[in-house]
């Protein structure tokens, strides 16, 4: 955790800098010139309102609170696919495989596609995956939204398809494990085939795992049996207890993963989704 | 005179001095038989040469190790979901180590760097890690070798202690990743080695907790709720129902002798480990290296540990490894079977001559 609070932070200040500082350092090394940014159209995004609301985090927040207050926020209906991330490069050169930095994203980062600007065998419908939390935040503001908080993005997927907290019913709790625990096919299915939550929300669970714009805060350390007592290091005792449902496995697995994350990452079933505030 | 005072003088001074030193032996002796044994202090030998470990799959376990020196030992492992067989026509998603259950038996000697790479392959759903027994340190080893899908780590660890230990991943939720089937064992051999044995075998107990019954057919998922009660419905020992019987048993000859390397990964379950037909010579209790009983019927395994046993097979014949706690064994799975063939010894075991029907008496 230390290696990529260190990795934000020079991002950061990389990127709260004058643009002009940059470019020699990512131009240099390149055999050839940057390609030119085409005029391509944002792929327009279909968006769902999601109602303000409460949910209970597996763990209690760095304040202390068990229940967590969500306002109203429009919430992509599927993940982000190949075909909409292509035309992002496309209009963001150094976003190509062979362009961003490294400091942005790590080997592996669109690795499914057969070139820069070239899907090969990745369906163009499929969610987009292999893309770092940068370039996810990258594609976002590009399209004018944003990627939703952890706790939107749980607060969303804990509707099942008749109620907006799904998780006092079993089946539904058992239904999301059993997604959880199957191998990741390859290639991956089309995104938004998946049941609709109440919100009329897609494929949250089951498809791909998706970055969240805080997830480098999520709680669960690399070794799951510590968390507990992360949380009290972390947040010097801010009233530190273990897990609000044990029995929420799902939900181990999706705080487990996003322990196991680097912002640079790139990882073959990871993709993401956008989120804007309600206007 | 005075030389023979000289003498009686000298002969006093002796017994005393021999009468002392034996009462402190048997100080001595009488303190050893009540505390502790001693711990080595732990010295870290040099390191020579590197090599990379020999893994295998159970039941085979890696050649002994007869090496005396400490050297570099790498291990590749990688991590895989893929769906396999638990019983015939029975069908569920197993999260490994190397891609069997149980993950390959890992064997060192003590005093050995082990440098570990752990991959994770692109395939799999949810990160993983390990956790071994035989590491000092937090968490086994799991903090630091946490690796997402597509990724790979890579960390070291002296093998500071002899013993057999059990190895799982300790990624959240730890229950269910020992559940889906990510354990093994590592042998950290003692430096003076082990009494020479004619066969090597790796035994590894568990559980697993589908949502169908024992014997129903296809893909079974996961079941929480009975994982949470501890009510599996499969107990089995290396991996699948049948994974040491029929063609797949473990084979001797009469008058070898046998060695059982018994890990027990649970999630949950103690298993009361026993041979049908056979006495363990020797039982290496918890997985230690002293043998601690001899002449056992049955061990004890507790859920994350381990036991090495040995015996000599005496008699021709199928001998039968179970979980005693029975029905685990006739209805869940629990059975192995060892293939012992020679010349019967009827000197040791012969059925009587008065076999028949039971006349009654007048």
């Amino acid at each position: 955790m230390t290696r990529s609070a260190l990795l934000i932070g020079i991002v950061a200040f990389v990127m709260s800098s004058p643009i002009a500082l940059l470019q020699p350092a990512v131009e240099a090394p390149r055999p050839v010139a940057l390609a030119a940014a085409e005029d391509v159209a944002v792929p327009a995004a279909e968006m769902v309102r999601l109602d303000e609301g409460t949910y209970t985090p597996l763990y209690k927040t760095a304040t202390g609170d068990s229940v967590v207050s969500v306002a109203a926020f429009d919430l992509a209906v599927r993940p982000v696919t190949n075909a909409e991330f292509l035309a992002f490069v496309r209009a963001n050169p150094t976003w190509r495989r062979s362009a961003a930095a490294a400091l942005m994203v790590e080997d592996g980062y669109l690795g499914h596609w057969a070139g820069d600007v070239d899907l090969g065998e990745a369906p163009p419908a499929s969610p987009v995956v292999n893309v770092s939390w940068f370039a996810a935040r990258a594609y976002a503001a590009w399209a004018g939204a944003r990627l939703p908080t952890t706790d939107e993005w749980e607060y969303a997927a804990s509707a099942s398809a008749t109620q907006a907290d799904g998780r006092a019913d079993p089946a539904f709790v058992r239904t999301i494990l059993a997604r959880y625990s199957r191998p990741t096919p390859n290639p991956l299915p089309a995104a938004g085939q998946g049941e609709a939550n109440v919100w009329g929300v897609r494929d949250l669970h089951g498809l791909v795992w998706e970055w969240t714009s805080d997830v480098m805060s999520a709680l669960v350390t690399a070794d799951s049996r510590q968390s507990a007592d992360a949380n009290s290091r972390r947040f010097c005792a801010a009233g530190a207890v273990g897990a609000s449902d044990f029995h929420d496995y799902a939900a181990f697995l999706r705080y487990g993963f996003r322990g196991g994350l680097e912002a640079r990452f790139a990882v073959p079933n990871l993709g993401f989704r956008l989120a804007r505030d309600a206007s | 005179m005075t030389r023979s005072l000289a003498l009686v003088l000298a002969a006093i001074a002796l017994t005393v001095l021999v009468g002392f030193a034996a009462f402190n032996v048997g100080l001595a002796r009488t303190s050893d038989t009540n505390a502790a044994p001693e711990i080595a202090e732990i010295t870290l030998p040099d390191v020579t040469g590197v090599e990379t470990a020999v893994l295998t799959h159970a039941p085979n376990v890696p050649p002994v190790i007869t090496r005396d020196y400490a050297t570099r030992v790498v291990v590749n492992m990688e991590t895989t979901e893929v769906e396999k067989e638990l019983a015939d026509g029975v069908s569920y998603t197993f999260w490994t180590f190397g891609g069997d259950v149980p993950g390959p038996f890992i064997r060192v000697r003590e005093g050995d760097l082990v440098e570990f790479h752990l991959s994770n392959a692109a395939s799999s759903t949810v990160p993983h890690n390990i956790d071994l027994h035989a590491v000092t340190g937090t968490g086994g080893g799991a903090e630091i070798s946490m690796v997402v899908p597509g990724h790979a780590t890579s960390f070291e660890f002296r093998a500071i202690k002899p013993g057999l230990y059990v190895y799982h991943c300790a990624t959240a939720p730890v229950g269910l990743h020992v559940a889906n089937g990510m354990y093994g064992l590592i042998f950290v051999q003692p430096k003076e080695g082990m009494p020479a044995v004619d066969k090597e075998f790796y035994v590894m107990q568990s559980e697993f907790y589908t949502s169908g019954k024992m014997g129903e057919k296809g893909l079974q998922p996961f079941d929480l709720d009975k994982a949470v009660d501890e009510e599996p419905e499969y107990v089995v020992f290396n991996g699948r129902v049948g994974a040491l019987t029929g063609e797949n048993a473990i084979s001797a000859s009469v008058g070898q002798t046998v060695r059982l390397f018994v890990g027990n990964a649970g999630p949950n379950l103690t298993s009361s480990f026993h041979v049908i037909g056979e006495m363990f010579d020797h039982v290496y209790g918890e997985g230690g290296t002293r043998v601690n009983q001899v002449n056992v019927q049955t061990t004890s395994i507790p859920s994350g540990g381990s036991a090495i046993v040995d015996f000599k097979v005496d008699v021709p014949g199928r001998f039968t490894l179970v979980d005693h706690a029975l029905f685990r064994a006739f209805n869940k799975g629990a059975v192995g079977i060892l293939e012992v063939t020679g010349d019967e010894h009827p000197e040791i075991l012969r059925e009587g001559t008065s076999a028949g029907p039971v006349t009654a008496s007048r």
